[in-house]
Protein backbone atom coordinates (compact mmCIF):
# COMPACT_ATOMS: atom_id res chain seq x y z
CA UNK A 1 0.00 0.00 0.00
CA UNK A 2 1.46 2.97 -1.11
CA UNK A 3 1.65 5.89 1.84
CA UNK A 4 -0.87 8.22 -0.20
CA UNK A 5 -3.31 5.17 -0.15
CA UNK A 6 -2.91 4.85 3.84
CA UNK A 7 -2.92 8.64 4.16
CA UNK A 8 -6.71 8.39 2.63
CA UNK A 9 -7.56 5.40 4.53
CA UNK A 10 -6.52 7.14 7.77
CA UNK A 11 -8.25 10.01 6.43
CA UNK A 12 -11.40 7.73 6.06
CA UNK A 13 -11.64 6.63 9.10
CA UNK A 14 -11.75 9.11 10.60
CA UNK A 15 -15.01 10.08 8.93
CA UNK A 16 -16.70 6.96 9.62
CA UNK A 17 -15.92 7.61 13.26
CA UNK A 18 -16.72 11.19 13.19
CA UNK A 19 -20.32 10.27 11.98
CA UNK A 20 -20.72 7.70 14.28
CA UNK A 21 -19.84 9.75 17.55
CA UNK A 22 -21.15 13.02 16.34
CA UNK A 23 -24.38 11.72 14.04
CA UNK A 24 -25.94 14.71 11.76
CA UNK A 25 -29.26 15.34 11.58
CA UNK A 26 -29.79 13.15 14.53
CA UNK A 27 -33.17 12.67 15.98
CA UNK A 28 -36.97 12.29 14.79
CA UNK A 29 -39.47 15.24 14.35
CA UNK A 30 -43.08 14.81 14.47
CA UNK A 31 -44.12 17.29 11.84
CA UNK A 32 -46.46 15.72 9.56
CA UNK A 33 -44.82 16.78 6.27
CA UNK A 34 -42.21 14.41 6.70
CA UNK A 35 -42.34 10.86 5.93
CA UNK A 36 -41.06 8.01 7.84
CA UNK A 37 -39.96 4.46 6.73
CA UNK A 38 -38.56 2.32 9.83
CA UNK A 39 -36.54 -0.56 8.63
CA UNK A 40 -35.32 -3.38 10.39
CA UNK A 41 -32.27 -6.19 10.18
CA UNK A 42 -34.01 -8.98 11.72
CA UNK A 43 -30.89 -11.25 11.53
CA UNK A 44 -28.72 -8.43 13.78
CA UNK A 45 -30.70 -6.47 15.02
CA UNK A 46 -30.28 -2.92 12.98
CA UNK A 47 -32.81 -0.80 13.39
CA UNK A 48 -33.58 1.85 11.83
CA UNK A 49 -35.64 5.14 11.59
CA UNK A 50 -35.47 7.47 8.24
CA UNK A 51 -37.64 10.55 7.84
CA UNK A 52 -37.37 12.46 4.94
CA UNK A 53 -39.20 16.22 4.06
CA UNK A 54 -39.40 16.82 0.14
CA UNK A 55 -40.30 20.24 -0.91
CA UNK A 56 -41.45 20.67 -4.72
CA UNK A 57 -38.94 18.45 -6.28
CA UNK A 58 -35.79 18.95 -3.70
CA UNK A 59 -35.18 17.14 -0.56
CA UNK A 60 -35.56 19.69 2.46
CA UNK A 61 -34.62 17.80 5.16
CA UNK A 62 -33.79 14.19 6.13
CA UNK A 63 -33.78 12.76 9.94
CA UNK A 64 -32.77 9.37 11.18
CA UNK A 65 -32.89 7.54 14.42
CA UNK A 66 -31.25 4.34 15.24
CA UNK A 67 -29.38 1.51 16.68
CA UNK A 68 -26.66 -0.63 15.14
CA UNK A 69 -23.13 -0.45 14.45
CA UNK A 70 -20.45 1.42 13.58
CA UNK A 71 -21.36 1.30 9.52
CA UNK A 72 -25.10 0.96 10.15
CA UNK A 73 -24.89 4.23 11.91
CA UNK A 74 -22.22 6.48 10.40
CA UNK A 75 -23.49 5.28 6.96
CA UNK A 76 -27.27 7.12 8.08
CA UNK A 77 -25.81 10.20 9.27
CA UNK A 78 -23.38 10.42 5.90
CA UNK A 79 -26.80 9.63 4.09
CA UNK A 80 -28.40 12.28 5.79
CA UNK A 81 -25.75 15.45 4.93
CA UNK A 82 -25.80 14.18 1.80
CA UNK A 83 -29.02 13.92 0.44
CA UNK A 84 -30.48 17.37 2.45
CA UNK A 85 -30.84 19.70 -0.37
CA UNK A 86 -30.51 17.60 -3.39
CA UNK A 87 -33.25 16.84 -5.83
CA UNK A 88 -35.11 14.19 -5.87
CA UNK A 89 -33.25 13.04 -8.83
CA UNK A 90 -29.90 13.93 -7.72
CA UNK A 91 -31.19 11.93 -4.58
CA UNK A 92 -31.88 9.06 -6.29
CA UNK A 93 -28.93 8.87 -8.36
CA UNK A 94 -26.45 9.30 -5.26
CA UNK A 95 -28.17 6.59 -3.61
CA UNK A 96 -28.24 4.05 -6.44
CA UNK A 97 -24.19 5.20 -6.80
CA UNK A 98 -23.90 4.55 -2.92
CA UNK A 99 -25.53 0.89 -3.19
CA UNK A 100 -23.40 0.03 -6.04
CA UNK A 101 -20.14 0.96 -4.20
CA UNK A 102 -21.64 -1.21 -1.54
CA UNK A 103 -21.83 -4.21 -4.02
CA UNK A 104 -18.56 -3.78 -5.56
CA UNK A 105 -19.56 -2.39 -8.79
CA UNK A 106 -18.32 0.46 -10.81
CA UNK A 107 -20.05 3.83 -9.07
CA UNK A 108 -19.80 7.65 -9.27
CA UNK A 109 -17.51 8.80 -6.37
CA UNK A 110 -18.09 12.38 -7.10
CA UNK A 111 -22.06 11.99 -6.31
CA UNK A 112 -20.60 10.48 -2.68
CA UNK A 113 -18.32 12.47 -1.10
CA UNK A 114 -17.52 11.45 2.42
CA UNK A 115 -19.88 8.22 2.15
CA UNK A 116 -16.73 7.05 -0.42
CA UNK A 117 -15.06 6.21 3.00
CA UNK A 118 -17.52 3.59 3.58
CA UNK A 119 -16.06 1.66 0.34
CA UNK A 120 -14.05 -0.79 2.18
CA UNK A 121 -18.02 -3.03 2.94
CA UNK A 122 -17.69 -4.58 -0.77
CA UNK A 123 -14.94 -6.45 0.46
CA UNK A 124 -17.34 -7.80 3.84
CA UNK A 125 -20.60 -9.29 2.01
CA UNK A 126 -21.56 -9.74 5.18
CA UNK A 127 -21.73 -6.20 6.35
CA UNK A 128 -23.20 -4.88 3.36
CA UNK A 129 -26.54 -4.58 4.71
CA UNK A 130 -25.43 -2.40 7.86
CA UNK A 131 -23.98 0.17 4.99
CA UNK A 132 -26.96 0.14 2.93
CA UNK A 133 -30.18 0.43 5.26
CA UNK A 134 -30.31 3.99 5.68
CA UNK A 135 -30.08 4.44 1.98
CA UNK A 136 -32.72 1.29 1.35
CA UNK A 137 -35.00 3.53 4.16
CA UNK A 138 -34.17 6.89 2.44
CA UNK A 139 -34.99 6.06 -1.28
CA UNK A 140 -38.14 4.41 0.19
CA UNK A 141 -39.30 7.31 2.23
CA UNK A 142 -38.64 9.35 -1.48
CA UNK A 143 -40.40 7.24 -3.74
CA UNK A 144 -43.76 6.75 -1.23
CA UNK A 145 -43.72 10.35 -0.32
CA UNK A 146 -43.36 10.88 -4.36
CA UNK A 147 -46.37 8.79 -5.23
CA UNK A 148 -48.28 10.64 -2.58
CA UNK A 149 -47.75 13.98 -3.81
CA UNK A 150 -48.95 12.94 -7.22
CA UNK A 151 -52.30 11.57 -5.51
CA UNK A 152 -55.20 13.42 -4.06
CA UNK A 153 -55.35 13.26 -0.63
CA UNK A 154 -58.81 10.90 -0.70
CA UNK A 155 -57.27 7.91 -2.87
CA UNK A 156 -54.38 7.98 -0.61
CA UNK A 157 -54.33 4.08 0.60
CA UNK A 158 -56.87 3.49 3.36
CA UNK A 159 -54.79 0.75 4.75
CA UNK A 160 -52.45 3.51 5.87
CA UNK A 161 -54.15 5.97 6.99
CA UNK A 162 -51.54 8.38 8.28
CA UNK A 163 -50.28 7.76 4.98
CA UNK A 164 -47.05 8.69 6.95
CA UNK A 165 -45.16 5.76 8.56
CA UNK A 166 -44.24 2.61 7.66
CA UNK A 167 -42.23 -0.25 9.13
CA UNK A 168 -40.47 -3.03 6.84
CA UNK A 169 -37.94 -5.75 7.41
CA UNK A 170 -35.25 -6.01 5.02
CA UNK B 1 -26.14 -26.22 39.65
CA UNK B 2 -26.23 -28.39 43.24
CA UNK B 3 -22.61 -28.68 44.63
CA UNK B 4 -22.22 -32.44 44.69
CA UNK B 5 -22.86 -32.72 40.48
CA UNK B 6 -20.31 -29.92 40.17
CA UNK B 7 -18.38 -31.96 42.21
CA UNK B 8 -19.02 -35.07 40.52
CA UNK B 9 -17.90 -33.36 36.78
CA UNK B 10 -15.00 -32.05 38.20
CA UNK B 11 -13.57 -35.12 39.04
CA UNK B 12 -14.74 -37.51 36.51
CA UNK B 13 -11.94 -38.88 34.09
CA UNK B 14 -10.51 -36.07 31.32
CA UNK B 15 -12.13 -36.25 27.93
CA UNK B 16 -8.73 -37.62 25.31
CA UNK B 17 -7.58 -34.54 23.24
CA UNK B 18 -7.78 -37.06 20.21
CA UNK B 19 -11.71 -36.20 20.02
CA UNK B 20 -11.07 -33.77 17.60
CA UNK B 21 -10.16 -35.54 15.23
CA UNK B 22 -13.70 -36.76 14.67
CA UNK B 23 -14.85 -33.53 13.53
CA UNK B 24 -14.26 -32.64 10.04
CA UNK B 25 -15.38 -28.91 10.50
CA UNK B 26 -12.50 -28.35 12.95
CA UNK B 27 -9.71 -28.73 9.96
CA UNK B 28 -11.20 -26.17 8.20
CA UNK B 29 -9.46 -22.70 7.72
CA UNK B 30 -10.61 -19.30 7.82
CA UNK B 31 -9.12 -16.17 6.98
CA UNK B 32 -6.21 -18.67 6.68
CA UNK B 33 -6.07 -19.74 10.67
CA UNK B 34 -7.00 -22.98 12.21
CA UNK B 35 -11.53 -21.95 12.34
CA UNK B 36 -12.30 -21.74 16.01
CA UNK B 37 -15.98 -22.75 16.43
CA UNK B 38 -17.19 -20.95 19.48
CA UNK B 39 -20.81 -20.95 18.68
CA UNK B 40 -21.93 -24.16 19.45
CA UNK B 41 -25.00 -22.88 21.23
CA UNK B 42 -26.67 -22.06 17.95
CA UNK B 43 -25.69 -25.57 16.52
CA UNK B 44 -22.81 -28.16 17.51
CA UNK B 45 -20.34 -29.50 15.00
CA UNK B 46 -21.32 -33.12 13.59
CA UNK B 47 -18.59 -35.78 14.30
CA UNK B 48 -17.66 -38.61 11.84
CA UNK B 49 -19.84 -41.40 13.09
CA UNK B 50 -22.84 -38.82 12.50
CA UNK B 51 -21.70 -38.24 8.99
CA UNK B 52 -21.27 -41.91 8.52
CA UNK B 53 -24.48 -43.24 9.64
CA UNK B 54 -26.02 -40.94 7.34
CA UNK B 55 -23.96 -41.87 4.61
CA UNK B 56 -24.49 -45.44 5.48
CA UNK B 57 -28.29 -45.46 5.43
CA UNK B 58 -28.12 -43.56 1.79
CA UNK B 59 -26.10 -45.50 0.31
CA UNK B 60 -26.57 -48.99 1.50
CA UNK B 61 -30.36 -48.92 2.60
CA UNK B 62 -31.68 -45.79 1.64
CA UNK B 63 -35.57 -47.00 1.48
CA UNK B 64 -38.64 -45.42 3.28
CA UNK B 65 -39.52 -46.12 6.35
CA UNK B 66 -43.12 -48.32 7.17
CA UNK B 67 -44.08 -48.98 3.67
CA UNK B 68 -43.45 -52.35 2.13
CA UNK B 69 -42.22 -55.37 3.00
CA UNK B 70 -39.00 -56.57 1.99
CA UNK B 71 -35.86 -56.82 3.69
CA UNK B 72 -34.31 -53.94 2.79
CA UNK B 73 -37.00 -51.59 4.15
CA UNK B 74 -37.17 -53.57 7.23
CA UNK B 75 -33.89 -52.44 7.91
CA UNK B 76 -34.78 -48.88 7.40
CA UNK B 77 -37.53 -49.18 9.76
CA UNK B 78 -35.31 -51.29 12.50
CA UNK B 79 -32.88 -48.02 12.14
CA UNK B 80 -35.27 -45.36 12.38
CA UNK B 81 -37.03 -47.09 15.30
CA UNK B 82 -33.69 -47.93 17.28
CA UNK B 83 -33.29 -44.14 17.74
CA UNK B 84 -36.67 -43.95 19.48
CA UNK B 85 -34.97 -46.12 22.36
CA UNK B 86 -31.87 -44.36 22.04
CA UNK B 87 -33.50 -41.32 22.57
CA UNK B 88 -36.32 -42.92 25.28
CA UNK B 89 -32.73 -43.85 27.77
CA UNK B 90 -30.99 -40.73 26.78
CA UNK B 91 -33.49 -38.74 28.57
CA UNK B 92 -35.15 -41.37 31.30
CA UNK B 93 -38.15 -41.51 29.76
CA UNK B 94 -40.44 -44.41 30.37
CA UNK B 95 -42.04 -46.06 27.41
CA UNK B 96 -40.93 -45.16 23.48
CA UNK B 97 -44.26 -44.06 22.59
CA UNK B 98 -43.39 -40.53 24.72
CA UNK B 99 -40.98 -39.86 21.76
CA UNK B 100 -42.12 -38.12 18.90
CA UNK B 101 -39.99 -37.55 15.95
CA UNK B 102 -40.54 -33.48 15.29
CA UNK B 103 -38.52 -31.44 12.73
CA UNK B 104 -37.01 -29.79 15.56
CA UNK B 105 -37.33 -27.86 19.03
CA UNK B 106 -39.50 -25.13 17.70
CA UNK B 107 -41.57 -27.90 15.60
CA UNK B 108 -42.27 -29.32 19.37
CA UNK B 109 -42.83 -26.52 21.17
CA UNK B 110 -45.66 -25.32 18.77
CA UNK B 111 -47.26 -28.93 18.25
CA UNK B 112 -47.57 -28.52 22.49
CA UNK B 113 -49.05 -24.96 22.03
CA UNK B 114 -51.43 -26.02 19.25
CA UNK B 115 -52.90 -29.29 19.89
CA UNK B 116 -52.27 -29.46 23.87
CA UNK B 117 -52.19 -25.95 25.10
CA UNK B 118 -55.49 -24.49 22.65
CA UNK B 119 -57.48 -27.28 23.49
CA UNK B 120 -56.95 -26.57 27.22
CA UNK B 121 -56.67 -22.73 28.03
CA UNK B 122 -60.29 -21.02 28.93
CA UNK B 123 -60.61 -16.84 28.50
CA UNK B 124 -59.52 -15.47 31.70
CA UNK B 125 -56.83 -18.62 31.77
CA UNK B 126 -53.33 -17.56 33.29
CA UNK B 127 -50.15 -19.53 31.20
CA UNK B 128 -46.51 -18.58 32.55
CA UNK B 129 -43.72 -18.11 30.71
CA UNK B 130 -40.24 -17.73 31.80
CA UNK B 131 -39.26 -13.76 31.36
CA UNK B 132 -35.82 -14.55 29.13
CA UNK B 133 -36.77 -17.37 26.99
CA UNK B 134 -36.08 -17.82 23.37
CA UNK B 135 -38.67 -17.11 20.69
CA UNK B 136 -39.79 -20.57 19.96
CA UNK B 137 -40.82 -20.65 24.05
CA UNK B 138 -42.05 -17.33 23.94
CA UNK B 139 -43.72 -16.09 20.76
CA UNK B 140 -45.99 -19.47 20.32
CA UNK B 141 -47.65 -18.74 24.05
CA UNK B 142 -47.81 -15.57 23.58
CA UNK B 143 -49.82 -15.75 20.48
CA UNK B 144 -52.01 -18.32 21.88
CA UNK B 145 -52.71 -16.01 24.70
CA UNK B 146 -53.87 -13.88 22.14
CA UNK B 147 -56.07 -15.62 20.57
CA UNK B 148 -57.81 -17.05 23.46
CA UNK B 149 -57.84 -13.71 25.31
CA UNK B 150 -55.76 -16.07 28.43
CA UNK B 151 -53.37 -13.25 30.44
CA UNK B 152 -49.48 -14.55 29.37
CA UNK B 153 -47.58 -13.92 32.63
CA UNK B 154 -44.04 -13.79 32.51
CA UNK B 155 -42.07 -15.47 35.55
CA UNK B 156 -39.33 -13.42 36.62
CA UNK B 157 -35.42 -14.48 36.44
CA UNK B 158 -32.87 -13.88 39.57
CA UNK B 159 -29.58 -12.20 38.86
CA UNK B 160 -28.10 -15.21 37.14
CA UNK B 161 -30.96 -15.99 34.92
CA UNK B 162 -32.55 -18.50 36.89
CA UNK B 163 -36.28 -19.11 37.58
CA UNK B 164 -36.06 -20.40 40.74
CA UNK B 165 -38.56 -21.93 42.31
CA UNK B 166 -39.44 -19.55 44.48
CA UNK B 167 -40.17 -16.92 41.83
CA UNK B 168 -42.18 -19.09 39.73
CA UNK B 169 -44.05 -19.59 42.53
CA UNK B 170 -44.33 -15.87 42.84
CA UNK B 171 -46.27 -15.63 39.71
CA UNK B 172 -48.45 -18.72 39.97
CA UNK B 173 -52.22 -18.55 40.75
CA UNK B 174 -55.71 -20.83 40.40
CA UNK B 175 -55.80 -19.78 37.18
CA UNK B 176 -52.37 -20.86 35.55
CA UNK B 177 -53.35 -23.46 33.10
CA UNK B 178 -49.65 -23.80 32.17
CA UNK B 179 -45.52 -23.10 32.47
CA UNK B 180 -43.18 -23.08 30.31
CA UNK B 181 -39.74 -22.57 30.87
CA UNK B 182 -36.49 -23.89 29.32
CA UNK B 183 -33.81 -25.90 30.66
CA UNK B 184 -31.24 -23.88 30.39
CA UNK B 185 -31.30 -19.92 28.52
CA UNK B 186 -29.51 -19.54 25.61
CA UNK B 187 -28.18 -16.46 26.29
CA UNK B 188 -27.92 -16.56 30.35
CA UNK B 189 -26.59 -20.33 29.94
CA UNK B 190 -28.45 -20.07 33.42
CA UNK B 191 -29.99 -23.99 34.33
CA UNK B 192 -33.24 -24.26 35.86
CA UNK B 193 -34.08 -27.15 38.52
CA UNK B 194 -36.79 -28.44 36.27
CA UNK B 195 -37.31 -31.01 38.96
CA UNK B 196 -38.79 -28.56 41.48
CA UNK B 197 -40.63 -26.16 38.88
CA UNK B 198 -42.79 -28.83 37.67
CA UNK B 199 -43.37 -29.75 41.55
CA UNK B 200 -44.93 -26.44 41.86
CA UNK B 201 -46.75 -26.30 38.33
CA UNK B 202 -48.64 -29.45 39.23
CA UNK B 203 -49.16 -28.33 43.11
CA UNK B 204 -51.26 -25.55 41.19
CA UNK B 205 -52.53 -27.74 38.57
CA UNK B 206 -50.73 -26.85 35.75
CA UNK B 207 -48.60 -28.55 33.11
CA UNK B 208 -44.82 -28.08 32.71
CA UNK B 209 -43.27 -27.58 29.02
CA UNK B 210 -39.85 -27.41 29.44
CA UNK B 211 -37.82 -25.78 26.18
CA UNK B 212 -34.62 -28.68 26.01
CA UNK B 213 -32.92 -27.30 23.49
CA UNK B 214 -29.97 -26.04 25.47
CA UNK B 215 -30.02 -27.79 28.42
CA UNK B 216 -30.20 -31.65 26.84
CA UNK B 217 -26.69 -30.35 25.73
CA UNK B 218 -24.90 -29.74 29.29
CA UNK B 219 -27.25 -31.38 31.43
CA UNK B 220 -28.68 -34.90 31.00
CA UNK B 221 -32.65 -35.17 31.40
CA UNK B 222 -34.49 -37.03 33.75
CA UNK B 223 -37.69 -36.15 32.25
CA UNK B 224 -39.83 -39.20 34.18
CA UNK B 225 -37.69 -38.71 37.64
CA UNK B 226 -38.59 -34.84 37.17
CA UNK B 227 -42.07 -35.55 36.05
CA UNK B 228 -42.04 -33.06 33.56
CA UNK B 229 -44.84 -33.21 31.22
CA UNK B 230 -43.24 -32.16 28.00
CA UNK B 231 -39.57 -31.60 27.07
CA UNK B 232 -38.69 -30.98 23.23
CA UNK B 233 -34.77 -30.62 21.78
CA UNK B 234 -33.41 -30.34 18.51
CA UNK B 235 -30.66 -32.58 17.45
CA UNK B 236 -28.15 -30.38 15.61
CA UNK B 237 -27.07 -28.91 19.11
CA UNK B 238 -26.20 -32.31 20.57
CA UNK B 239 -23.55 -33.24 17.76
CA UNK B 240 -26.39 -34.42 15.78
CA UNK B 241 -28.29 -33.43 12.12
CA UNK B 242 -30.10 -30.50 11.34
CA UNK B 243 -33.92 -31.35 10.55
CA UNK B 244 -34.78 -33.41 12.83
CA UNK B 245 -35.90 -32.81 17.15
CA UNK B 246 -37.69 -34.74 19.55
CA UNK B 247 -41.21 -34.17 21.73
CA UNK B 248 -41.19 -36.13 24.83
CA UNK B 249 -44.60 -36.07 26.25
CA UNK B 250 -46.11 -38.21 28.89
CA UNK B 251 -47.90 -40.54 27.45
CA UNK B 252 -51.51 -40.04 28.21
CA UNK B 253 -51.21 -36.38 27.50
CA UNK B 254 -49.97 -37.21 24.50
CA UNK B 255 -52.83 -39.38 23.82
CA UNK B 256 -55.34 -37.14 24.63
CA UNK B 257 -54.37 -34.75 21.72
CA UNK B 258 -55.42 -34.28 18.33
CA UNK B 259 -52.81 -34.89 15.50
CA UNK B 260 -51.72 -31.21 13.73
CA UNK B 261 -51.01 -32.72 10.64
CA UNK B 262 -52.91 -35.05 8.52
CA UNK B 263 -51.28 -37.50 5.93
CA UNK B 264 -49.46 -40.80 5.45
CA UNK B 265 -48.22 -42.51 7.89
CA UNK B 266 -50.43 -41.33 10.87
CA UNK B 267 -53.58 -43.01 10.03
CA UNK B 268 -55.78 -46.24 11.17
CA UNK B 269 -58.66 -46.82 9.13
CA UNK B 270 -59.73 -43.84 6.65
CA UNK B 271 -62.89 -44.28 5.57
CA UNK B 272 -64.60 -42.28 2.77
CA UNK B 273 -65.81 -39.89 5.43
CA UNK B 274 -63.78 -39.82 8.13
CA UNK B 275 -60.61 -41.64 9.26
CA UNK B 276 -59.31 -42.85 12.78
CA UNK B 277 -55.69 -41.88 14.13
CA UNK B 278 -52.87 -44.03 15.26
CA UNK B 279 -51.83 -44.04 18.63
CA UNK B 280 -48.61 -41.57 19.54
CA UNK B 281 -46.10 -41.22 18.60
CA UNK B 282 -47.42 -42.00 15.27
CA UNK B 283 -50.45 -39.75 15.01
CA UNK B 284 -48.15 -36.92 15.13
CA UNK B 285 -45.73 -38.02 12.24
CA UNK B 286 -47.39 -37.59 9.45
CA UNK B 287 -46.07 -38.10 6.11
CA UNK B 288 -42.44 -39.38 4.96
CA UNK B 289 -40.17 -38.78 8.01
CA UNK B 290 -36.52 -37.31 8.22
CA UNK B 291 -35.24 -40.94 8.02
CA UNK B 292 -31.08 -40.06 7.36
CA UNK B 293 -31.54 -37.34 10.02
CA UNK B 294 -33.31 -39.76 12.76
CA UNK B 295 -30.73 -42.45 12.09
CA UNK B 296 -28.03 -39.57 12.86
CA UNK B 297 -29.62 -38.69 15.85
CA UNK B 298 -29.10 -42.28 17.05
CA UNK B 299 -25.44 -42.30 16.09
CA UNK B 300 -25.39 -38.44 18.02
CA UNK B 301 -26.80 -40.30 21.24
CA UNK B 302 -24.09 -43.73 20.74
CA UNK B 303 -21.85 -41.29 20.37
CA UNK B 304 -22.23 -39.31 23.10
CA UNK B 305 -22.48 -42.40 25.57
CA UNK B 306 -19.05 -43.82 24.08
CA UNK B 307 -16.95 -40.43 25.17
CA UNK B 308 -19.30 -40.27 28.73
CA UNK B 309 -21.37 -37.52 29.42
CA UNK B 310 -19.52 -36.31 32.53
CA UNK B 311 -15.45 -35.26 30.59
CA UNK B 312 -18.17 -33.42 27.79
CA UNK B 313 -19.23 -31.34 30.85
CA UNK B 314 -16.00 -31.18 32.69
CA UNK B 315 -14.25 -30.15 29.27
CA UNK B 316 -16.94 -27.27 28.27
CA UNK B 317 -16.58 -26.08 31.93
CA UNK B 318 -12.70 -25.68 31.72
CA UNK B 319 -13.26 -23.67 28.74
CA UNK B 320 -15.76 -21.07 29.59
CA UNK B 321 -13.98 -20.59 33.48
CA UNK B 322 -10.92 -20.23 31.55
CA UNK B 323 -12.36 -17.87 29.26
CA UNK B 324 -14.42 -15.52 31.89
CA UNK B 325 -10.86 -15.28 33.88
CA UNK B 326 -9.45 -14.15 30.61
CA UNK B 327 -11.99 -11.47 29.80
CA UNK B 328 -12.41 -10.17 33.65
CA UNK B 329 -8.90 -9.17 32.98
CA UNK B 330 -10.07 -6.79 30.15
CA UNK B 331 -11.37 -3.55 31.75
CA UNK B 332 -12.90 -2.55 28.81
CA UNK B 333 -15.15 -5.90 28.47
CA UNK B 334 -18.98 -6.81 30.27
CA UNK B 335 -19.80 -10.01 31.34
CA UNK B 336 -23.37 -10.84 31.87
CA UNK B 337 -23.13 -14.14 33.18
CA UNK B 338 -19.82 -14.74 34.70
CA UNK B 339 -21.11 -17.61 37.51
CA UNK B 340 -22.78 -20.09 34.58
CA UNK B 341 -19.46 -21.66 33.34
CA UNK B 342 -21.71 -24.69 33.51
CA UNK B 343 -23.45 -23.84 30.37
CA UNK B 344 -20.16 -23.03 28.22
CA UNK B 345 -22.03 -20.21 27.64
CA UNK B 346 -20.49 -16.53 27.69
CA UNK B 347 -22.51 -13.56 27.11
CA UNK B 348 -20.48 -10.39 26.82
CA UNK B 349 -20.25 -6.61 25.03
CA UNK B 350 -17.28 -4.94 24.87
CA UNK B 351 -17.76 -0.95 25.59
CA UNK B 352 -18.12 1.29 23.19
CA UNK B 353 -18.11 -1.66 20.68
CA UNK B 354 -21.08 -2.97 18.95
CA UNK B 355 -21.40 -6.72 18.76
CA UNK B 356 -21.25 -6.46 14.91
CA UNK B 357 -18.26 -4.19 14.90
CA UNK B 358 -16.39 -7.03 17.06
CA UNK B 359 -17.90 -9.94 15.46
CA UNK B 360 -15.84 -8.63 12.13
CA UNK B 361 -12.69 -8.42 14.38
CA UNK B 362 -13.23 -11.90 15.59
CA UNK B 363 -14.19 -13.46 12.11
CA UNK B 364 -11.02 -11.59 10.90
CA UNK B 365 -9.08 -13.97 13.76
CA UNK B 366 -10.38 -17.32 12.02
CA UNK B 367 -13.07 -17.24 15.17
CA UNK B 368 -17.16 -17.55 14.90
CA UNK B 369 -18.84 -16.55 18.10
CA UNK B 370 -22.59 -14.85 17.84
CA UNK B 371 -23.29 -11.07 17.47
CA UNK B 372 -27.07 -9.96 18.17
CA UNK B 373 -30.27 -10.54 20.16
CA UNK B 374 -29.83 -14.77 19.66
CA UNK B 375 -33.88 -15.25 19.03
CA UNK B 376 -34.18 -13.63 22.66
CA UNK B 377 -35.34 -10.27 22.32
CA UNK B 378 -37.28 -10.92 25.57
CA UNK B 379 -33.75 -11.67 27.16
CA UNK B 380 -32.23 -8.31 25.14
CA UNK B 381 -34.75 -6.27 27.23
CA UNK B 382 -33.99 -7.73 30.69
CA UNK B 383 -30.48 -7.22 30.44
CA UNK B 384 -31.15 -3.68 28.75
CA UNK B 385 -29.27 -4.40 25.62
CA UNK B 386 -30.17 -4.32 22.25
CA UNK B 387 -27.54 -7.09 21.56
CA UNK B 388 -24.57 -8.93 22.92
CA UNK B 389 -21.96 -10.93 22.27
CA UNK B 390 -21.82 -14.67 22.60
CA UNK B 391 -19.17 -17.36 22.34
CA UNK B 392 -20.23 -20.81 23.24
CA UNK B 393 -17.93 -23.87 24.01
CA UNK B 394 -18.12 -27.66 23.10
CA UNK B 395 -16.09 -30.06 24.56
CA UNK B 396 -13.94 -30.40 21.29
CA UNK B 397 -13.46 -26.90 21.98
CA UNK B 398 -9.56 -26.51 23.13
CA UNK B 399 -7.80 -24.10 25.42
CA UNK B 400 -5.59 -22.12 22.79
CA UNK B 401 -9.10 -21.31 20.78
CA UNK B 402 -10.08 -20.11 24.37
CA UNK B 403 -7.14 -17.86 24.56
CA UNK B 404 -7.38 -16.33 20.88
CA UNK B 405 -10.83 -15.56 22.17
CA UNK B 406 -9.62 -13.42 24.70
CA UNK B 407 -6.73 -12.22 22.95
CA UNK B 408 -8.95 -11.08 19.87
CA UNK B 409 -10.64 -9.19 22.06
CA UNK B 410 -8.63 -6.74 23.01
CA UNK B 411 -8.17 -6.01 19.39
CA UNK B 412 -12.47 -4.88 19.30
CA UNK B 413 -11.48 -1.45 19.40
CA UNK B 414 -9.44 -1.59 15.99
CA UNK B 415 -12.98 -3.10 14.33
CA UNK B 416 -12.60 -0.56 11.34
CA UNK B 417 -9.45 -2.58 10.46
CA UNK B 418 -11.23 -5.03 9.10
CA UNK B 419 -12.48 -2.49 6.25
CA UNK B 420 -9.25 -1.05 5.01
C1 LIG C 1 -33.14 -22.22 24.28
C2 LIG C 1 -33.53 -22.53 22.87
N1 LIG C 1 -34.78 -22.89 22.60
C3 LIG C 1 -35.19 -23.19 21.35
C4 LIG C 1 -34.32 -23.13 20.29
C5 LIG C 1 -34.85 -23.44 18.92
O1 LIG C 1 -34.24 -24.53 18.36
P1 LIG C 1 -34.49 -24.91 16.83
O2 LIG C 1 -34.23 -23.64 16.06
O3 LIG C 1 -33.49 -25.96 16.54
O4 LIG C 1 -35.90 -25.37 16.69
C6 LIG C 1 -33.00 -22.76 20.52
C7 LIG C 1 -32.04 -22.67 19.40
O5 LIG C 1 -31.50 -21.66 19.05
C8 LIG C 1 -32.59 -22.45 21.84
O6 LIG C 1 -31.34 -22.07 22.11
Amino acid sequence: MSSSDEHMNLLYRQIIMDHYQHPRNKGLTGAPDYYTVHLKNPSCGDDLSVQVKLEGDRVADVRHIGDGCSICCSSSSMMSELLKGETVEQALATIASFKHMASAEPYDADLLKEAVSLHGVAQLPARVKCATLAWIAAETAIRRDEEQARQPAATSTPSQPTGQDETRTS
Amino acid sequence: MNEDKLKEILTCKSIDPAVRNDFPMLAVKSHGQPFAYLNNAATSLKPRPVLEAMSRYYQEYGSSVFRGVDSIAYKATQAFEATRYKVKDFIGAKQPESIVFTSGATAGLNLVCHSFAAPLLQPGDELVVGATEHHANYVPWQQLCKQKRARLVLAPNNERGEVTPELLASVMTDKTRLVAVCHMSNVMGAVNDLKALAEIAHRHGAYLVADGAQGIVHERPDVAGWDVDFYAFSAHKIYGPTGVGVLYGKYDLLESMPPMIYGGEMIDVVDVADTTFRDPPYRFEGGTPPIAEVIGLGAALDYINSLGYCCMQQKTLQLCKRVVRGLQQNPNVEIYNPDNYFSGIVSFNVKGVHPHDAASIYDREGIQVRAGHHCAQPAMRWLHQSATLRASFAFYNNEEEADRLVTATKKAGDFLDVFF
